[in-house]
């Protein structure tokens, strides 16, 4: 099934204001969905029998911020956070991409991290790919059975692929620049 | 008054065993690296098995964001450092999907024929070093002996043995040499004299006609050894259910009976390289397997990878002719300082350890916003705590091993 298809029948179930009114057009077109559903919805997305998308192929962070103020006006997007799924059916063969688009901090306080209800209950992979997304791009996922660092160490301080991330000068005696 | 106890047996149920931490890595030789699992041990008997992960990262995707396509591909062969070819194309493919740019004929058929090449090594070091991790040592010789073959070969055509570089976006950096010195190594096993030239295609050709009879020999050495199937008939079960659900992909996914290829079941792009190649697509159970074997465990796991040498065999003498055939130019050039567009793209391709993934978002400009690399041993070390569970502390690395695993990739 096509990305439209898929589209109507989850506008069909859930409505305009959590999967919006249409796709996004792109090479790969996606679905965005508003934050607080991604759980229903990803659930109905992995068990609806027209859907039976079983297999989570990815989720990543991605940051969209320009932190040069002369690009600013070229850059186009508004300051936000995305969460990128992509899910695919082994049995019915289609594969689609769904977003979920926050603030960059809870409340506009910085180091508040954003926060997204958690898909690990769902796929089983999404537990690490959700602690990476907490470590290098800081996304709080609510109901994350244990959301902890991954690639970086522990007490490591900030999230690497935030586009204002300082980078540290000192790591345990060890100089960074 | 003295104690008296009346049954003696008594006693040994009261024994109490203390459960045990034991970490294993990150400088154990049989994780493959600087993979370290936690252990929870009651005496032999494994309870729990955590993968901490994290030793080798490189900050690549952070990387990515301050490079243009072509700077990066460098980057891409240290992820799986044993199938570098595998990975500068996948990420080379991502981009082309980007920019929508059609590589020729002539270096599609290139691509096939490297990337299959490459699928050959690297499933050789994966057949050798599990033999290692199970103790025995002769057919990591025999799997080197091979692989240091084609080494020679991509070193002929690109100049490198290991981080290649070599297919970019467009195709390759360049096209493959007519005619070359044939390597030593072969030379001396096919009994032909040193430095004698022949045409590169006619190398292969050899090379593949002396492997081809070898394999019967570690079906011999490991696949049908009697302890080879003790060690890992009905070890380490992944359901079917189970691997979908963590995401694993390739051998591993396959391995448990999931018939499912990018090769063929891809994205067009990817799999109009494979349209008129002829190939099977190697899934358990398995006919000729032994009967202590079940769905899904490590010896199914290691045949997948075995009979998908033979797959990769007949892709390659399959790309040589369509690759003489096919004229004009074998890349389209993707120039140094191009804009990437407002867009943004993930392709999976088959990489031998399974499906390597790369999301790329263009922003306007040279560089892009945001490379993601989503590795698939990533996806496939994530199970170790699913399938470790009960087991002894022996079978921790035949279990791990038949993984397949390599650090680079799932650190970045």
């Amino acid at each position: 099934m096509d990305i439209q298809g898929i589209h109507s029948i989850l506008l069909e179930k859930f409505g305009a204001h959590a999967v919006g009114v249409a796709t996004h057009p792109a090479i790969d077109p996606w679905i965005q969905v508003e934050a607080s559903f991604i759980l229903e919805v990803a659930r109905f997305l992995r068990d609806d029998e027209r859907l039976l998308f079983n297999h989570l192929n990815d989720l990543c962070g991605c940051d969209y911020l320009e932190t040069d103020p002369k690009k600013v006006a070229k850059f186009g997007h508004e300051p936000h956070v995305e969460v990128v799924y992509q899910l695919s059916s082994l049995k019915l063969r289609h594969q689609i991409k769904v977003k979920v688009v926050v603030p960059r901090w809870r409340n506009d306080v910085p180091g508040e991290l954003p926060v997204v209800p958690s898909v690990s209950s769902l796929w089983g992979i999404a537990n690490w790919h959700e602690r990476e997304a907490y470590d290098l791009v800081g996304i709080h996922f609510e109901g994350h059975p244990n959301l902890r660092r991954i690639l970086c160490p522990e007490d490591w301080v900030g999230h690497p692929l935030r586009k204002d991330y300082a980078f540290p000068l000192e790591y345990h005696g060890v100089r960074g620049r | 008054m003295s104690m008296q106890i009346e049954d003696p047996r008594v006693v040994e149920f009261d024994v109490q065993t203390d459960e045990m931490l034991v970490n294993m890595g990150p400088q154990h030789p049989s994780t493959h690296g600087v993979l370290r699992l936690l252990l929870r041990t009651d005496g032999e008997i494994v309870h729990e098995c955590t993968p901490h992960i994290g030793y080798l990262h490189r900050s690549a995707e952070k990387i990515g964001e301050n490079l243009s396509p072509p700077q990066y591909i460098p980057y891409t062969d240290r992820m799986d450092y044993l199938a570098g070819m595998n990975m500068n194309l996948g990420f080379s493919l991502a981009v082309e999907k980007l920019i929508g740019m059609k590589v020729p004929e002539r270096g599609m058929h290139l691509r096939v024929l490297i990337a299959e090449l490459g699928r050959i090594a690297s499933h050789l070091v994966g057949m050798g070093t599990y033999g290692l991790d199970l103790g025995t040592f002769s057919p990591f010789l025999y799997a080197f002996r091979e692989r240091e073959i084609i080494l020679d070969l991509f070193e002929e055509a690109c100049g490198a043995r290991l981080t290649y570089s070599y297919l970019t976006v467009g195709g390759a950096t360049h096209d493959l040499p007519d005619e070359i010195e044939i390597p030593d190594g072969l030379a001396s096993l096919t009994g032909r004299k040193q430095g004698e030239r022949f045409p590169f295609t006619d190398v292969i050709e050899m090379f593949l006609q002396w492997l081809e009879p070898r394999i019967k020999e570690y079906h011999t050495l490991l696949t049908r050894n009697t302890i080879f199937i003790k060690r890992t008939a009905g070890q380490g079960i992944l359901t079917p259910e189970m691997a979908v659900s963590y995401g694993c992909t390739g051998p591993v996914l396959r391995g448990s009976g999931v018939d499912f290829d990018l090769r063929r079941d891809g994205e067009p792009i990817y799999t109009n390289m494979y349209k008129d190649y002829d190939f099977d697509v190697i899934a358990a159970p398995f006919k000729d397997a032994p009967r202590e074997v079940v769905l899904g465990d490590n010896w199914c796991r290691f045949y997948v990878r075995m009979l998908e040498v033979v797959q990769a065999i007949r892709l390659v003498r399959q790309a040589i002719p369509k690759y003489k055939a096919a004229t004009g130019s074998f890349r389209e050039v993707f120039k140094l300082n191009s804009k990437l567009p407002k867009d943004e793209v993930y392709l999976e391709t088959e990489a031998p350890r399974g499906q390597m993934g790369f999301y790329v978002v263009g922003n306007g400009e040279g560089n892009p916003l945001r490379v993601r690399a989503k590795s698939s041993c990533f996806c496939n070390v994530a199970i170790t705590d699913q399938i470790c569970r009960g087991v002894p502390l022996a079978d921790i690395p035949a279990i791990v091993g038949s993984l397949d695993i390599v650090m680079g990739e799932i650190d970045r």
